[in-house]
């Protein structure tokens, strides 16, 4: 099968303006004859459900979360591209369209990435409009700062906590259409599968986290807006809840997933302290503005600081290595994300790692306090550094922190075309969820632009067409696809609450995370993949012998939720090995360590490895089959990426 | 503190309720070996796993971010919302805040507009409902000037984000003797109260979401001022002061009225 991006003809800058003018409109008055199912309610899928209702389509929204404003949006930290240039720093639509390109190490598509960055200055002005309060200067105009693999200062933030200031901006435009009645809001509701009737996806199947009541809805069309899967690595930045669950399930019903080896390692974390850990807190890349990251020059000095024979502010100059100043002097510390990662890693392996365990670096603001005072470093990163002293104990004003890099984000996700729907018709996936703008590698500050993106400028035209398309004929509930499907979900369910082995569903889950981030995280080898093949194969074997899945389905039942998401998570991490297996290129956050150039740098291999891959599901335990999209490049020459 | 093996055990009594029908009640479990860098919703996933093995129900309790932003978790430890540490959630509390052999006392949040779902878990939507009723800005996607053709000094911007910073927890409602509401729906409310977008609804608002909050049974401010000291985010009382302002200034018009009231 040809996998057809549908990416509009004609120039660059022209594709989405005649691409909106050539797709279908539905008439005011049929908008309410249509159903939408709109699931996770993130930046993406609040987005979308809102703007959606405003137009007048009847909006299902769901969340496994007790309120739709905990998803995990709401922990982002540091900020939202936007090419406004309010700086006069040079900043263009195209510019930030060649940033997010050459971010991602040219592996994504050329017309996706220049959409997100023409409508990326709409999304302020929608922000600011619901009341987003976003840092301002003395003049009431808004303040920018800057992020990594970007030259010019084009982020706009909302103290160290914007992701929870936007989200709170679309909650409130969709708390707008459940008051008008235009959303029917689901809360502690997940959704365990899809209904496909004759190609197309026309509902879901969801479980009532309260009662354990199993529903169908319908819909004319449904959105995955459910987030990425960062958690199959057990300890990562996403939330405890955050899974992969709707996306998965969709998978098995027949969608593609797109490139689910290409993970963010996010380079300034709080290093992990001991098994016990449940997650990793990052510390956001906004820090890098003004915090210098440095190992000690040898290992001898740094053997002696983890021994604690030597004090931290007694290190002299010329024994700390800045070493991404050294390194790469015009992009210094705000290299983008898997360079600086990678580096970290480097000092690490080399023995020159930092605190008790050895495995950090450090992040030192001596010399911004020194420059800015102590007030002004306050003002900007206060938050960040008070959050880092409650989990370490220790005063960041005083002395350095100490950072590693912890799993973050997920570029991979379900295959989209450029109408964001997936191969199978009236089945979309917006968000981390979908896989198509950040190439193997996301600038910070760019999945916020994404997210609001793909809900408030891009699903209320591509999805109008869709719909116009099928017409306003009401969806049959009572076709067997329906009946069928959510017997499924039962015999499901009904098999996890049969597992009463010895052994707990995070233990399982633990295992899986520790097989992930050796074999498959920041640096994959065809040797350590094969024996990663191996050991999820076992463990997927043994959990489903000896997990223990705790009470029954007609209650709130915490220990079936984390069975059913771990399940899934062991299926995908061996998809990703796969998928890395298949790559054997380097490229961003996917690092082949048989494909490096002399100094150590990620080598692309353009000839071979220019292209989207997209896995279809074959049945379990089957092989999946490999459906290759050859990205395009007309406007963007390939060159091997350099910050130096 | 930590004994010396670096390591505490402790004595919990914690609140176990199968759902808002059923009677609840406290019962003890032993926290053993904990390590003081652990949080507290991690000492309480130790617990669970060792109840989980013993095949007895883990205590369910609300969580999801773990890092003091979402607002899903809650728990009263020791008579205080989030513990006893100012302005952090539970999720974000450790161990090294407590003694080897203490006994920790954890129960759910306390309000009848919270109702108990299960065990710690509380059923919260009211504060969803109190901002359906009009907690927002009514501007469609799209159609909308241009980011810096609204210049808000920066002393008001920063204000309205002090307001804006409110995780939506609960705690100043589980602090209140009355479980009264009003620090959360007035933080609400003078967030948008302030800023300019904010101003053509700004009557409006204050009135249809204190008609919410009070449907909803949420007792009167008697301004003790305990949800101020136990709000992890430090919402401030002023933001209180503000919606009782607007709220009665609001009654000195009619209805159809009230829309004008902001040009006046």
């Amino acid at each position: 099968m040809i996998l057809d991006a549908k990416i509009p003809q004609g120039p660059l800058a022209e594709k989405w303006s005649k691409h909106k003018f050539n797709l279908k409109l539905v008439n005011p008055a049929n908008k309410r004859k249509y159903n939408v199912i709109v699931v996770g309610t993130g930046l993406a899928g609040a987005s979308a459900a809102a703007s959606l209702a405003e137009l007048g389509y009847n909006v299902t929204a769901f969340c496994f979360q007790d309120s739709p404003r905990r998803a995990h949006s709401i922990a982002a930290q540091g900020g939202i591209n936007a090419a406004k240039n309010y700086r006069n720093d040079g900043d263009s639509v195209y510019r930030l369209f060649y940033d997010t390109i050459k971010g991602g190490d040219y592996r994504a598509r050329e017309g996706n990435v220049y959409r997100l960055a023409e409508v990326s200055v709409n999304i302020i002005d929608q922000c600011v409009a619901q009341g987003v309060p976003f840092a301002r200067e003395y003049g009431g105009l808004l303040d920018n700062r800057s992020f990594g693999g970007a030259q010019v200062s084009r982020t706009f933030y909302a103290r160290g906590q914007t992701g929870q200031q936007l989200l709170l901006g679309a909650f409130s435009a969709l708390n707008r259409q459940i008051h008008e009645g235009k959303v029917k809001m689901y809360t502690r509701t997940e959704m365990l599968d899809v209904v496909v009737v004759d190609g197309k996806a026309q509902g879901i199947v969801t479980r009532n986290l309260k009662t354990g009541a199993i529903e169908t809805h319908a819909a004319h069309a449904v959105l995955l807006c459910t987030g990425g899967y960062s958690n199959v690595f057990y300890l990562s930045t996403n939330a405890i809840g955050s899974n992969v669950t709707a996306a998965w399930r969709a998978h098995k019903r027949g969608a593609y997933f797109a490139n689910p080896c290409y993970t963010q390692i996010h380079p300034t974390c709080i290093p992990v302290t001991g098994t016990h850990q449940s997650k990793l807190t990052l510390m956001s890349e906004s820090l890098r503005n003004d915090g210098r990251v440095w190992a000690p020059k040898t290992k001898e000095v740094a053997e002696k600081l983890r021994k604690g024979e030597i004090k931290i502010e007694n290190v002299k100059e010329e024994d700390r290595d800045y070493f991404l100043e050294r390194k790469y002097p015009s992009f210094g510390n705000l290299v983008p994300r898997d360079v600086a990662s990678r580096n970290a890693k480097e000092m690490v392996d080399e023995g020159r790692g930092v605190g008790g365990s050895g495995i950090a670096v450090f992040l030192d603001f001596r010399d911004a306090i020194e420059r800015l005072g102590e007030e002004t470093v306050k003002a900007k990163y206060g938050n960040l550094f008070d959050m880092y002293y409650q989990i370490t104990d220790e005063n960041p004003y005083k002395q350095p922190m100490r950072i590693y890099p912890a799993v973050h984000y997920t570029m991979g996700g379900l295959w989209v075309d450029y109408n964001l729907s997936t191969n199978i018709p009236g089945l979309y996936a917006l968000g981390e969820a979908n896989f198509s703008d950040h190439g193997a590698n996301r600038l910070g500050a760019s999945a916020l632009m994404q997210g609001l993106a793909d809900g408030y400028f891009v699903i209320p035209y591509t999805l109008g067409d869709y719909l116009a398309t099928i017409g306003p004929k009401p969806v049959d509930k009572n076709h067997p696809a329906f009946e069928q499907t959510k017997k499924d979900v039962e015999a499901y369910v009904a098999k996890l609450l049969a597992l009463k082995g010895n052994k707990t569903v995070v233990e399982y889950h633990r295992e899986l995370g520790h097989i992930m981030w050796e074999y498959c995280g920041m640096a994959r080898s065809e040797e350590g993949l094969i024996k990663a093949r191996g050991l999820i194969q076992a463990l997927k074997d043994d959990f489903w012998k000896n997990a223990i899945v705790m009470g029954e389905n007609e209650e709130i039942n915490a220990s079936l939720e984390r069975a059913g998401r771990v399940a899934d998570f062991i299926e995908l991490g061996a998809l990703m090995v796969e998928d890395a297996l298949n790559r054997r290129e380097s490229c961003g956050g996917h690092f082949r360590v048989e494909s490096q150039t002399e100094e150590g740098e990620a080598l692309r291999h353009d000839d071979e490895f220019a292209y989207v891959a997209a896995w279809e599901y074959k049945g379990d335990n089957q092989p999946e089959e490999l459906h290759k999209e050859e990205l395009v490049y007309e406007n963007v020459k390939l060159t091997q990426r350099s910050y130096k | 503190m930590s004994n010396a093996n670096g390591t505490m055990n402790l004595t919990l009594k914690v609140w176990r309720q199968k759902n808002a029908q059923t009677a609840g009640k406290f019962v003890t479990y032993k926290a053993e070996n904990i390590s003081p860098d652990m949080s507290f919703l991690e000492m309480l996933d130790v617990v669970n796993e060792s109840l989980i093995l013993a095949k007895d129900e883990p205590i369910h309790f609300d969580h999801d971010c773990r890092e003091g932003i979402c607002g899903m978790c809650s728990l009263y430890i020791n008579g205080r919302p989030h513990g006893p540490k100012r302005a952090i959630t539970t999720c974000q509390l450790h161990m090294r805040s407590f003694s080897d052999g203490e006994t920790i006392t954890i129960e759910p949040w306390r309000a009848a507009a919270f109702p108990v779902v299960k065990d710690l878990a509380t059923d919260r939507s009211a504060f969803d409902r109190i901002q359906q009723a009009g907690g927002y800005i009514s501007v469609n996607t799209g159609g909308v000037p241009d980011a810096n053709e609204i210049p808000i000094p920066k002393v008001i911007a920063d204000e309205a984000f002090n307001s804006a910073t409110c995780i939506q927890c609960g705690a100043c409602v589980a602090a209140c003797k009355n479980a009264s509401a009003m620090l959360f729906t007035s933080a609400k409310i003078t967030q948008l109260g302030l800023l300019p977008q904010g101003q053509p609804e700004r009557y409006r608002r204050a009135q249809s979401m204190v008609a919410q909050m009070d449907a909803e049974g949420f007792g009167s401010c008697t301004n003790t001022g305990a949800c101020e000291a136990e709000c992890p985010k430090e919402i401030t009382l002023t933001n209180i002061a503000r919606m009782n302002s607007d709220f009665f200034t609001a009654k000195f018009f009619k209805e159809e009225e009230v829309h004008e009231v902001n040009h006046g």
